[in-house]
């Protein structure tokens, strides 16, 4: 940011200020809108759509940045998730702190992560796709049979009564009156949330200003001419495996905590192409890119839910195709049609951008 | 009734149909170096097809077998117009694009198939009608039945059939001289995108055989099958090396009683801790045992390291 | 660049190099020597296994048998490309490879890579130390791309530059990793005469500064004008080594290339 600012006019850093500061108020004031205009639910969609943006922001390191293909990310966001409900919940009577357990899942999915990535990674990327969607699927395999004969993550019906994110004796769970102001318990998840998408983005802007981010991208344009330039591609790799896994645990944490109950279900492999979609649909290695592509995909689906039924009504006089299906059946089309026609996404990557600004510089010389 | 016995006699059935998927995978792969994420979705609607055609013709009064017949030639046509629109749609606009471009049209139209069947047939479970007689034969302790000993049969002599096309015939020629080196091939007056669009029809013709096979030997058929299916299949493809046409076919079979072995005794092996319903496990270990220590198969002499 | 330049020291050896690719023997008993500031050439007419030599000096390829010897340590065996660029070896490709949608800049910043250290710590934090890194690699990069002659804006994808620019910019992304010996693989490849002698003046202009240049080339004329040293593969066999002087009248060299005629200046600018 600072860098930025350092380069504007006087005149134009007051502006990115006052548009910085317009912004955070209307970050702030959101859900409040969002509730008093189209009711709470929506603000527990708004809820959602961050978590599902950090998502999406993990699995651009690894998709976006490093250019590797994984079919399998929901499984580390199963990883953090599970993690957070046994060790917060009376299914092994474990009752951890929510600031040890976010991390310890975090930490568990990184090591998923470098576990995973590591036999796949001297094998061509399309290899590395289908063992990602093969782990996806055993995870969930796993976490629906884990129940006997050992009962560990109780099968199909999940864990339920998970602690709610609690900081002392202050719990996200319960609604709070501060500053003369009512926060339910979805608008205090929702700055929760917030500040760790921020976070998010954060470090991944860091890093793909640095010198880990360019042997990223150096890995996803020419593996071979990475490697001769002396990039140990293996450990740059394992490393952004690492870092997407790290966020996707941290979210699922975070999910867990915000849902009070996980179950099997909710990791299959349509997540993993929700999630992949917001980033290919947005614009792989584009952080606004991702972050468009992450509130249009659950914003739109929540509308075609809502608008689908009745038009569908009205047209052909009863629901021909259900709103779930009709989803996935727009992704699938949505992953098709970007790729064939604008397969930089529909944000134009900071380097396209990068090279208008240096067309311009021609022009003008 | 010997159960060692009775598993590799299931598990010989399903690695028939392993087989010929795989080698839908592996033919793809030796001319084009790309996994075609959509070739188990083509199984389903082989399957799904062939289903349809069944119910409307059961009540026809034509003879089971012509039946059978038909709908298998309506399912095979299908499923190549499938694979052609496949190549046409999602492969041959990103041929020189960079690998990940191609691999997410495929895993669009993989999810767009796999979601119009579901509209099409519905989310619940379809009963696939049996009309050969369900005889069963003792082998020496184990039971097999007669649609098994079909599908067996029918999945030799294809995949005997492919090998023939692929040597004895000027298409096989051409279609070798493209996965060895396309731009020799183009000079040498080889139609390339004739032969990659036969390739991919062909792969489909024998999944539309499979998923046929699959269906009757379960007798269910969903709209979700091809993606699991589409995966150990490819695992088959891997472990007899991605690229041999011979090597699908033993990793087919090999899959299949690993599969069916493991499953029958992991229950023995973990003290009971583990039963059968991580039958679906043993793929994936295969796959990455296979890859991490013999990336090239049990028969792949090219290695699927990127030169 | 300040290292001493000693001349009288092999910089790179290679004895009884072998590679088989299946049946076929692709390049068999090399040996040969590099001297520390030399410009070493390598030609040899189509598949004489110039590529193989390169990719086997870069780690692309293992050796099957034979020693390999780069500034005193050995790296036979199994040696990835990384390890061989840290140790001092860099390369530019036949056939260009840039790093396409990053920036002519980025491209050679990319090559700082193995002389720089920052991690994901000083990526997030941007410490004093991360951020005089980064400058430093800035400055570094800039002072490379006018070095071989890039003028234009820096941000310039590396796709839009033209082609005489793109294998500059390869040359000034491997003249990044601070090489001991810059290996150029027909860097004069489709460019016209001026490029061809501004390149020439740019190779110079590297050797003068210490670094050892191996080229590989069709262009005959381009390297007996150039070279101190040639070496001439043929069927993956050395058949001659010496200076260009004696390498234009070597018989075996001269039938490699035209069957029995000498090769007269004129003739031998077989331009691709």
């Amino acid at each position: 940011m600072r860098n930025v600012l350092k380069h504007l006019s006087s005149k134009d850093r007051r502006g990115a200020w006052i548009a910085f500061v317009v912004l955070a108020i209307v970050l702030l004031a959101l859900p409040f809108f969002t509730d008093a205009l189209f009711g709470r639910g929506w603000v527990r969609i708004m809820d959602f759509a961050l978590l599902y943006i950090m998502l999406a922001l993990g699995l651009n390191i690894v998709v976006g940045y490093a250019g590797l293909l994984d079919l399998g990310y929901i499984a580390f966001f199963a990883v953090g998730a599970y993690c957070y409900a046994l060790l917060g919940s009376p299914q092994l009577g474990l009752h951890l702190p929510f600031w040890v357990v976010l991390p310890l899942g975090a930490l568990l999915a990184c090591i998923f992560g470098v576990l995973l990535g590591a036999p796949t990674l001297r094998l061509r990327g399309d290899y590395l796709a289908i063992v990602t969607l093969g782990f996806g699927e055993i995870i969930r395999i796993f976490l629906n049979n884990l129940n006997a004969p050992i009962n560990i993550t109780n099968g199909p019906q999940g864990i339920s009564m998970i602690d709610p994110i609690r900081f002392g004796e202050f719990s996200l769970g319960n609604t709070h009156e501060l500053f003369g102001l009512t926060f339910p318990s979805v608008h205090l998840h929702y700055y929760l949330f917030l500040l760790f998408t921020l976070l998010v983005i954060f470090i991944s802007l860091r890093l793909e200003d640095s010198r880990i981010g360019r042997a990223w991208m150096a890995i996803r344009e020419d593996e071979v001419a990475a490697e001769a330039m002396g990039i140990n591609t293996r450990n740059i790799k394992l490393l952004a495996f690492a870092m997407g896994a790290t966020f996707g645990g941290l979210a699922g944490g975070l999910f867990a905590g915000f849902q009070g109950f996980v179950s099997p279900e909710s990791f299959s492999l349509t997540e993993s192409i929700t999630v992949l979609c917001m980033v290919v649909l947005g614009g792989m290695g584009n952080i606004n890119g991702v972050l468009l592509g992450g509130i249009l995909l659950v914003v739109l689906p929540e509308a075609l839910r809502h608008g689908s039924g009745p038009a569908q009504q009205l047209l052909f006089g009863k629901t021909l195709i259900d709103p779930e299906s009709l989803r996935m059946l727009l992704f699938g089309l949505a992953l098709i049609t970007v790729m064939l026609w604008r397969p930089s996404g529909l944000w134009p990557s900071n380097q396209r951008r990068r090279e208008l600004v240096a067309e311009n510089d021609t022009a003008q010389l | 009734m010997d159960t060692l016995l009775q598993q590799i006699v299931n598990g010989f059935v399903q690695g028939s149909v392993y087989a010929m998927v795989a080698l839908g995978y592996t033919m793809v792969y030796g001319i084009l170096g790309l996994i075609n994420f959509a070739h188990g979705e083509v199984v389903m609607v082989g399957a799904m097809v062939a289903m349809s055609v069944i119910q409307l013709l059961i009540g026809s009064g034509l003879p089971p077998l012509l039946i059978l017949l038909i709908s298998l030639i309506i399912s095979i046509v299908v499923c190549m117009t499938l694979g052609y629109g496949i190549e046409r749609i999602a492969y041959r606009p990103l041929r020189n694009a960079p690998r990940l471009a191609p691999l997410i049209t495929a895993i669009g139209v993989s999810i767009v198939l796999q979601n119009l069947a579901m509209m099409f047939w519905g989310r619940e479970y379809h009963a696939f009608p049996s009309l050969l007689p369900n005889n069963s034969h003792m082998l020496s302790g184990a039971i097999i039945t007669e649609v098994q000993l079909l599908i067996v049969f029918v999945a030799l002599g294809m995949m005997g059939g492919l090998l023939l096309l692929m040597h004895r015939t000027r298409l096989g020629r051409a279609m070798r001289a493209v996965a060895e080196n396309p731009s020799a091939a183009v000079l040498m007056g080889v139609n390339i995108n004739g032969v990659i669009a036969i390739t991919f029809m062909l792969g489909s013709a024998l999944a539309a055989v499979a998923g046929i096979m699959v269906s009757a030997n379960y007798g269910i058929v969903h709209y979700y099958m091809g993606s699991i299916l589409g995966l150990k299949a490819f695992t088959a493809a891997v472990l007899g090396g991605i690229g041999n046409m011979r090597g699908a076919m033993v990793g087919g079979l090999l899959l299949g009683l690993i599969e069916s072995l493991g499953a029958g005794y992991i229950g023995d092996l973990s003290g009971g801790f583990f039963g059968s319903h991580y039958q679906d496990v043993f793929a994936f270990f295969v796959l990455i045992s296979v890859l991490i220590f013999r990336p090239s198969g049990l028969l792949g002499e090219r290695v699927a390291e990127r030169a | 660049m300040t290292t001493p330049i000693e001349f009288d020291v092999n910089l790179l050896e290679l004895s009884h190099v072998a590679k088989r690719f299946g049946g076929l023997s692709a390049l068999s008993d090399i040996s040969l020597h590099i001297r520390r500031g030399d410009i070493y050439g390598l030609i040899g007419p189509n598949g004489a296994g110039k590529t193989t030599l390169f990719n086997i000096l870069t780690g692309l390829y293992q050796a099957d048998s034979g020693r390999f010897t780069f500034n005193n340590t050995e790296y036979s065996g199994r040696c990835k490309p990384h390890v061989l660029a840290q140790a001092g070896i860099a390369r530019t490709f036949q056939n260009i490879r840039l790093f396409a949608n990053m920036t002519a800049l980025e491209n050679v910043m990319v090559g700082r890579h193995l002389r720089t250290s920052s991690g994901i710590w000083g990526a997030l934090t941007r410490n004093a130390t991360a951020r005089a890194e980064e400058h430093a690699i800035v400055q570094h990069a800039r002072a490379l791309l006018s070095y071989v002659g890039i003028n234009r804006p820096h941000q310039t994808l590396a796709k839009n530059l033209s082609y005489g620019e793109q294998r500059r910019l390869e040359i000034a992304r491997a003249l990044a990793t601070d090489p001991k010996l810059l290996a150029l693989d027909e860097p004069a490849a489709g460019m016209n005469a001026t490029e061809t002698e501004s390149l020439k003046e740019l190779l110079l202009s590297i050797r003068a500064s210490g670094i050892t240049v191996l080229l590989i080339e069709h262009d005959v004329k381009f390297i007996l004008g150039l070279c101190d040293r040639v070496a001439v593969l043929d069927y993956g066999k050395k058949i001659a080594e010496d200076v260009p002087e004696k390498i234009r009248c070597n018989p075996a060299v001269i039938t490699a290339y035209l069957g029995t005629e000498p090769i007269i200046p004129a003739q031998a600018g077989i331009q691709s």
